[in-house]
């Protein structure tokens, strides 16, 4: 039975093979651009996760906190669901940073007799929590302590990422889909010329007995397969775009395997599914 | 064996191709089945291969009622009718020999079994000799045989033959005929349409049923009469 169908595939392939390649290639090109958007949307995934990992908020205390509410602020604060860690920056460290990242200013801060910069906390969110109204949340509650004398978070980037994140899911939607419909329309065309291809022998199957799942198996087979081959021929091809711009346009990084993997196997999947409205549609009774 | 009750077949635009056709054809029994073109032979065969089913009434074919069939037990009751036809049906990218084998190879037949069963069958037709030639280099009379050998692979209890001579000559249709015969003798039973009427009045012992116009006219049986046209 299973050998069969495999050998009918193959012999599809040996029949038609232009036809074959020729759909394995439309496939591999409406993938190819799917993935290069793949790509393209995991690099920025990558570069937003990055930038999320700076969305800190930052409480400025007032020089008169004592050893005690600073240990107890710290504890309360890290205690907070939202919060993955909570860094204490003294007033010495906060000069010390700001020499060593303001270059320019180090004269006038070494001339300096009080230290003007105020201690601070710097508190880290945890991955889930970073969204616009997380952060706005937990900054509130800092700043309802006596000695905070101010809260600051980046509001405006933070809404500007999950803008960018929401709106880069969107295009993903609408460009996948548009791609997949043409993927499909191609491989159930291909389908049913292989179907009219073997009009006769599909009338001679029904003609002596074969079951349905027989007489269907080795068009659906053959969807796979184109599916699979069209899936590798978009990776390799992505690669390839991959290759070309990394390093000399900007700095990628490869899709991780599980995605390559889901794209060759949605490939296949897609060429079965379009294979299978091909059938219904277009498999002859015999007449 | 198989049973035709009060059965219609209407078609959406050429209207009533079947009106209230009964008849009875019992294990091992050889019928023609008679007309003039357009009479509704080909439907009924179709009705009994059950590529149709009928408007109203009951098609029963060997266990297998019209009314209960689902789509999944149609291939098997089509091991069980044999068929052939006027143009034969055969592949011609494929050998005499694996056109037979095709059609076990599709049937889920084991690979083992295939090649003895197909060089019985050749025997069996009187093609041996020819196993290896496509249908384009067999005549007429030896395609028809390849699809007789073909319709025989499971052994089924009826031959459905649809005008099988009909495009042979005088010599090759007898051949045929005698084959169907020797068939028919082996215990399965036969409906064969023709326009032939030479040959149904050359053997007067089977039984004819004649259609026009979609209703049986006439049953050498003596059924039709209960069953038949109102014509
Ligand atoms: N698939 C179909 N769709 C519509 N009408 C059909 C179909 N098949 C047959 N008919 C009609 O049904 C009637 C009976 O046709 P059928 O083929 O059974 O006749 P027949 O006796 O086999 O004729 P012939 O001797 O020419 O083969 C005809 O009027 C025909 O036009
Ligand atoms: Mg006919």
């Amino acid at each position: 039975m299973a050998s069969h169908s495999v050998r009918e595939a193959i012999a599809a392939f040996r029949r038609a093979p232009g036809l074959a390649l020729l759909s394995a290639m439309s496939i591999g090109l409406s993938l190819f651009v799917l993935g290069t958007f793949g790509l393209v949307t995991y690099n920025v995934e990558v570069t937003l996760r990055t930038i999320e990992r700076r969305v800190e908020v930052v409480a400025y205390l007032r020089d008169n906190v004592s050893a005690e509410q600073l240990e107890v602020l710290q504890n309360d604060v890290g205690s907070f669901p939202e919060v993955e860690n909570v860094t204490h920056v003294s007033k010495f460290e906060a000069m010390r940073n700001a020499m060593q990242q303001l270059e320019e200013f180090r004269e006038v801060f070494t001339d300096l007799e009080v230290n003007p910069l105020p201690a601070s906390l710097e508190v880290q969110l945890r991955p889930d929590y970073r969204d616009p109204e997380s952060v706005q949340r937990v900054a509130e509650l800092i700043a309802l302590y006596p000695f905070v004398e101010d809260v600051q978070y980046g509001r405006e980037w933070v809404e500007k990422i999950y803008q960018l994140r929401r709106l880069g899911g969107a295009v993903a939607a609408v460009l996948g889909i548009a791609f997949a419909v043409v993927a499909i329309l191609i491989i159930g065309t291909t389908v049913r010329m292989a179907v009219l291809a073997r009009r006769e022998e599909i009338v001679v199957m029904q003609l002596v007995g074969a079951t349905d799942g027989f007489v269907r198996r080795p068009f659906l087979l053959e969807g796979f397969i184109t599916g699979l081959a069209g899936g590798a021929l978009a990776l390799l091809l992505t690669y390839g775009a991959y290759l070309a711009v990394n390093g000399s346009l900007i700095d990628l990084e490869w899709l991780p395997p599980l995605w390559a993997t889901l794209g060759v196997l949605a490939g296949g999947i897609l060429g079965l599914a379009a294979s299978d409205t091909a059938l219904r549609r277009h498999l002859v009774t015999y007449a | 064996m198989i049973k035709l009750i009060n059965v219609y077949k209407e078609y959406p635009r050429s209207g009533l191709a079947l009106k209230n056709v009964s008849f009875h054809l019992r294990k091992g029994e050889f019928a023609f089945l008679i007309g003039p073109s357009g009479a509704g032979k080909t439907t009924i065969l179709r009705l009994i291969h059950m590529v149709e089913s009928p408007t109203d009434g009951e098609v029963r074919v060997s266990g297998y009622s019209s009314m209960r069939m689902k789509r999944r037990d149609i291939p098997r009751l089509r091991r069980r009718v044999g068929m052939v036809f006027q143009t034969f049906r055969l592949l011609r990218d494929r050998t005499a020999a694996e056109n037979l084998a095709f059609a076990l190879e599709v049937t889920g037949g084991r690979r083992s079994e295939i090649k003895g069963k197909v060089q019985r069958l050749l025997a069996h037709v009187g093609l041996a000799p020819r196993a290896g030639a496509y249908p384009d280099e067999l005549s007429g009379g030896e395609q028809q045989r390849i699809a007789l050998a073909r319709a025989l692979i499971h052994d089924p209890v009826v031959l459905l033959a649809d005008e099988p001579t009909g495009n042979l000559d005088e010599r090759a249709s007898r051949g045929i005929f005698e084959l169907t015969r020797d068939i028919n003798s082996a215990g399965t039973a036969v409906l064969m349409a023709t326009h032939n009427l030479d040959l149904v009045r050359r053997y007067p012992q089977y039984r004819v049923i004649e259609l026009a116009d979609g209703a049986v006219v006439y049953d050498s049986a003596g059924e039709a009469r209960e069953s038949g046209g109102e014509s």
